[in-house]
């Protein structure tokens, strides 16, 4: 059994005993415990369920690299899934439960997966899933659905919040193991600001389990020594449960700091996304033992050989009384070694090399404990728990030579280092072929932007496994980062570090080597997604050569763990099926981050009101008091209608129409776009701009006008007003001025920059106002100030005036084909310009009206509207607006384009008016006309209604759409289906529907 | 991420206060222009694995436009200068040159 033992376990607090549930059950853990420690504690070795065959799994790892151990952490306002059991610590009323099982994790239904295994081969759901295609729909998906994903997503909003940090540095250091020590320690003391942080929540990385001797004294004093300087200087910041978590160009780095995740309440952000700018980056951040693939490698009880004693060392945990140690290499023999020492038993350590000389392999036989060489497992006894493991030759095909009863088996295969964030921002690797390992290589790290390496990994992150190298490669990585980031570094020595020497370790990627598709379709590589040995096989038979093919095809690597533990064992396993040497079958692309982070971190403070800034008008608050039924307009907030008491919306909208129509209506159009283009050339400038010619508009007057892109088609529109000799206001729609303001200063300043132009978008230093009806101008007249009346400003015209005591700026047009006017006040004035037009307006019936008349009561005059009528592939001429295209210009934007072939056809889409054959009948916006059929034999599709309404005004249904070669079709009855038994049939008619000869606007 | 330098207000900023505009120095093909000519204005870009050079605008800074010639590979930028040239200026030639002495500048 696995259970606490008696003393030990250097990071737990043993007189504070602390309460937790797992599964519902209440157990009890110490201060400094994990939860994994503290399960292994209560003797709770299956921890949960694989994704795909449901197999029991157990604890593997001690850390980051823990593929079984994932749990749901917390509860309600505060759940979180896969969260690993290997980094939550321990907290009063921790409440925790495992994943991927049903009923209990003790008797779960959908471990007859497992039995069907042979029919879940790799690449399965490519395979099973193709046919019939009905079958997809009614059988397969629901029953992938219910089976997909591990942990439950949280039903209820998160109760944590989150924030983002800056930071600015010299160097920074990720890991703060004895290499990342050393190296900040180097670089702090040449005068570089240093960042170091570590992921956990210690530091002393494998100093804490491993302890060496360093300059004749033990590891712990040198940590302490190394920890209270770094401590003491002012250019030295420490952080711990901080994880680097993605490596990006030009020495931009984010960080994951775990801020709360310990404690039970936080009075604190959650999580902190850290956004580091360095100069350097140390990536100090170790190696992970990589798992031995034999059958069996899954059964919880099997663990990693360095985590097993991590456990008895830092938690004073032992995974169980008997344990077999396999390994092809010394480091193991450390296990060995430690749980002898602990008063537990090592049956057998099992070396798949020949021959074990080196020193650990002898301390080990003096303390009694029985070698065998050349031997390995060939298959694991148990389901829920080892009890026994089968001893075979490693050369062999498998036969079992012994049957060794035991409760745990501590496994390693070498060490892989950390390469990831070295490898993120497109740092390359070089293989090792006698560690067996990809390691960084030093000449082709990721660049910055000068060129030059701005990642240095040191100690064990660049394959130094030995922690006497790995300590000259710490301090000389430390000294160049201080140097490279202009600081001079200090000389002399390393430390000196003794340690056992290690005999070389021997590459076993499958064990035994002659194992059969009988012990391969048991051996997993990876234990989340459930990936054998036999799948990596059949995939390389199949002909997926490429190491990113056979990845997607096995799952191999996609989890949530990224591969970490089952990677290198993969494509060695892949590249021995296709007979090519590893390297040459590389690797697959690191990307961020190196352990999933949270959601809420990612967003920070971004959520809610301030997830996205609202721009509102001077007028937003009293159209908030006042009924106003908001609809979203870019980053605008605009009523979509003011609601009175007992209205539903249609009702509203309708009484504004007919109000407008018959009386006088209030428009807040603040929003539109008000761009002031000024200079000597601004008239040259805007025909450039504009598809008319706005050089010959007149001071005083206002004119529509059209803009295109290079390719011809219609982008913006708006009134142009000449304000001046040489000035002009441009109106641009509410969602394109800044977009268009943009527009006309990149050409500006990267086409025509000897051009004299000033361009300032003013867009909200005005309050602007359509009074609109047949009594404006009373309303406007009782306010006084500026003659509105026919003769003084005529239709599209502009005076710049004032009205009830404002600065008024007075343009006489219309979007609605009422006699209307467009007035801009000073920002500052609009609320008291409002309240003066509601009170002048009374005895007018004036009533505010909002977006959806306006949409309304322009199309009722075929006025199109950008982004209903255009879709960026319209022109101009497309919507009958030839009028608007200068033929006399030698060059405007968009001129070229529309000499192309494709933009002169006569079967291009164009705009049409829609009348539906029953009136009451609205077209759904967006539906198709057909004619025909296509070479599908399906429908043929001829274009689609781009706006529709029903007209109060008319009491009838209008729609506008594009249509091929609509302007030919006028008469034609068109077939809409909108439904599979309904089809509505409308006649092409003109879209202005009403008012045609624009009587009422020029009175 | 990169780090970019605008040639105009001298500010060294993140990327994201920049908004990068596409292939730099192309020519503008109008009215009496070829299809070709003007096909290849609108739509043919060159998509170099080394020296590349860029439009950029310092979009929350100064709104100025610039050029950058940078690395596409290795993302180191040689050099920011003014959008308001069709040449590659002197001293940018110069600075890719001392980093890739077989780059030469198209004709």
């Amino acid at each position: 059994m696995s259970t606490r033992l008696k003393s030990g376990g250097r990071l737990i607090d043993r007189s504070r005993k602390i309460g937790f549930t797992f599964n519902g059950k209440r157990l009890q853990g110490y201060e400094g415990d994990s939860l994994a420690a503290a399960l292994l504690a209560n003797d709770q070795v299956l921890m949960g369920r694989s994704f795909k065959y449901h197999r029991p799994r157990g604890v593997v790892a001690s850390g980051v690299e823990e593929p079984n151990a994932l749990m749901g952490i917390g509860k309600d306002h505060r759940f979180e899934p896969n969260q690993r059991a290997t980094l939550q610590e321990l907290y009063d009323g921790l409440v925790s439960e495992s994943q991927n099982h049903w009923p209990t994790l003790d008797a779960d239904i959908g471990a007859v997966n497992m039995l069907m295994s042979r029919f879940f081969p790799a690449g399965f759901y490519y395979k099973t899933f193709m046919a019939p295609r009905a079958a997809w729909k009614h059988l397969f998906e629901p029953v992938i659905r219910k089976a997909a994903g591990l942990g439950k997503a949280p039903e209820v909003a998160d109760a944590d919040r989150y924030e983002y940090f800056y930071a600015y540095t010299d160097v920074l250091v990720i890991g703060a193991g004895m290499a990342g020590l050393k190296a900040a320690r180097e670089a702090a003391e040449a005068g570089a600001r240093v960042l170091l942080i570590e992921q956990t929540a210690h530091i002393g990385g494998r100093l804490l389990t491993d302890p060496v001797e360093i300059d004749g004294q033990s590891s712990d004093a040198w940590l302490e020594a190394e920890r209270a300087a770094l401590a003491a200087m002012d250019n030295v910041t420490i952080r711990t449960r901080m994880m680097g978590a993605g490596v990006y160009d030009h020495g931009y780095i984010t960080a994951y700091e775990r801020v709360a995740d310990h404690v039970a309440a936080p009075d604190a952000p959650r999580h902190r996304l850290w956004r580091i700018r360095a100069d350097r980056v140390i990536t100090a951040t170790g190696a992970i033992e990589r798992p031995l693939s034999f059958a069996g490698n899954d059964v919880p009880g099997v663990m990693l050989a360095a985590a097993v004693r991590d456990y008895v060392a830092l938690w004073g945990v032992s995974p169980g009384d008997r344990t077999v140690i396999v390994t092809n290499n010394d480091d193991a023999y450390r296990t060995a070694i430690a749980l002898k020492q602990a008063g537990l038993e090592v049956p057998v350590i099992l070396d798949a090399r020949p021959a074990a000389i080196g020193a650990l392999p002898r301390q080990a036989r003096e303390l009694g404990i029985r070698v065998e060489v050349g031997k390995g497992i060939a298959s694991v006894k148990g389901g829920k728990r080892v009890k026994a493991v089968e001893i075979c030759a490693q050369a062999g095909e498998g036969s079992t030579l012994e049957t060794v009863e035991c409760d745990a088996v501590a496994m390693s295969g070498g060490w892989s280092p950390v390469v990831h964030l070295w490898s993120h921002c497109g740092g390359k690797l070089r293989w090792d072929d006698a560690m067996a390992h990809f390691a960084p290589d030093a000449d082709r790290p990721p660049t910055g932007h000068d060129g030059q390496g701005f990642v240095i990994a040191a100690g064990s992150a660049m394959g130094h496994l030995n922690a006497a190298a790995a300590m000259e490669d710490a301090q000389a990585a430390g000294r160049r980062a201080a140097a490279e980031a202009g600081f001079t570094p200090s000389e002399g020595a390393a430390p000196s570090v003794n340690v056992e020497d290690e005999e070389p370790l021997e590459a076993v990627w499958m064990m035994p080597a002659g194992a059969g598709p009988k012990l391969r379709a048991k051996a997993f590589l990876d234990y989340q997604n459930d990936v054998k040995v036999a799948d990596v096989h059949l995939a390389a038979q199949e002909g997926f050569e490429s190491v990113e093919h056979t990845k997607r095809y096995t799952t191999l690597g996609m989890a949530t763990d990224q591969g970490k533990l089952s990677n290198i064992n993969g494509l060695a396993v892949l590249a021995d099926s296709l007979g090519a040497p590893i390297p040459a079958v590389g690797t697959t692309t690191f990307r961020p981050p190196y352990v999933p982070i949270s959601m809420g971190s990612i967003a920070g403070e971004a959520r809610g009101a301030i997830f996205k800034p609202l721009r509102k008008t001077p007028m937003d608050a009293w159209h908030d008091a006042n009924g106003a039924h908001w609809e979203p307009v870019s980053d605008w907030r605009r009523p979509y209608t003011f609601l009175r008491s007992g209205e539903s919306v249609e009702q509203a909208v309708t009484r504004e129409i007919k109000n407008t129509r018959t009386n006088v209506g209030l428009l807040d159009a603040s929003t539109l776009g008000k761009i002031l283009v000024k200079g000597p050339d601004a008239g040259k400038f805007l025909d450039l701009i504009y598809t008319n010619m706005m050089s010959t508009l007149k001071v005083g007057r206002c004119r529509y006008g059209l803009m295109c892109t290079e390719n011809g088609f219609l982008f913006d529109d708006g009134v142009v007003v000449r304000t001046g000799e040489d000035e002009f206001l441009c109106h641009t729609t509410s969602g394109g001025s800044d977009g268009v303001h943009a527009w006309m200063e990149e050409w500006l300043q990267t086409e025509w920059w000897d051009m004299q132009v000033y361009t300032a978008n003013v867009t909200e230093q005005f309050a602007q106002v359509a009074v609109v009806g047949p009594k404006a101008r009373h309303v406007l007249e009782a306010l006084g100030g500026t003659d509105v009346s026919k003769e003084a400003l005529s239709f599209m015209g502009f005076i710049d005036g004032e009205l009830g005591g404002i600065p008024a700026r007075i343009h006489r047009i219309s979007f609605s084909g009422e006699l209307s006017y467009e007035i801009a006040v000073p920002a500052s004035y609009g609320q008291a310009f409002w309240d003066a037009l509601m009170k002048a307006g009374e005895p007018h019936g004036i009533m505010p009206y909002g977006t959806e008349a306006l949409h309304v009561m322009r199309a009722e005059k075929g006025f199109i509207m950008i982004g209903d009528e255009t879709d960026g592939t319209v022109t101009p001429h497309d919507l009958a607006l030839s009028w608007a295209v200068s033929k006399k210009k030698e060059d405007f934007i968009g001129k070229r384009a529309m000499e192309r072939a494709d933009l002169t056809r006569d079967n291009r889409k164009q705009l049409v008016g829609l009348a539906t054959e029953d009136p009451a009948t609205v077209l759904p916006d967006g539906a198709h006309a057909v004619e025909g059929k296509n070479v599908y034999g399906d429908p043929h599709t001829i274009g689609h209604v781009t706006s529709t309404y029903f007209s109060p005004t008319l009491e009838r249904s209008i729609a506008m759409a594009l249509i091929e070669g609509g302007s030919q079709r006028m008469g034609q009855t068109l077939s809409f289906p909108v439904s599979a038994d309904k089809t509505i049939k409308a006649t092409v008619v003109d879209p202005v529907f009403f008012d045609k000869d624009g009587e009422r606007q020029n009175v | 991420m990169l780090k970019l330098t605008c040639p105009n207000c001298g500010v060294t900023g993140e990327e994201t206060e920049f908004h990068p505009g596409g292939e730099a120095h192309l020519k503008r093909f109008g009215p009496g222009s070829s299809d070709d000519e003007f096909r290849d204005y609108l739509f043919q870009r060159v998509n170099p694995r080394g020296v590349h050079f860029e439009r950029w605008r310092h979009q929350y800074g100064c709104g100025k436009w610039f050029h950058a010639a940078r690395c596409t590979q290795t993302l180191e930028v040689f050099g920011t200068y003014t959008a308001q040239t069709s040449e590659i200026p002197q001293n940018i030639i110069d600075a890719i040159k001392s980093r890739r002495p077989d780059w030469e500048p198209e004709a």
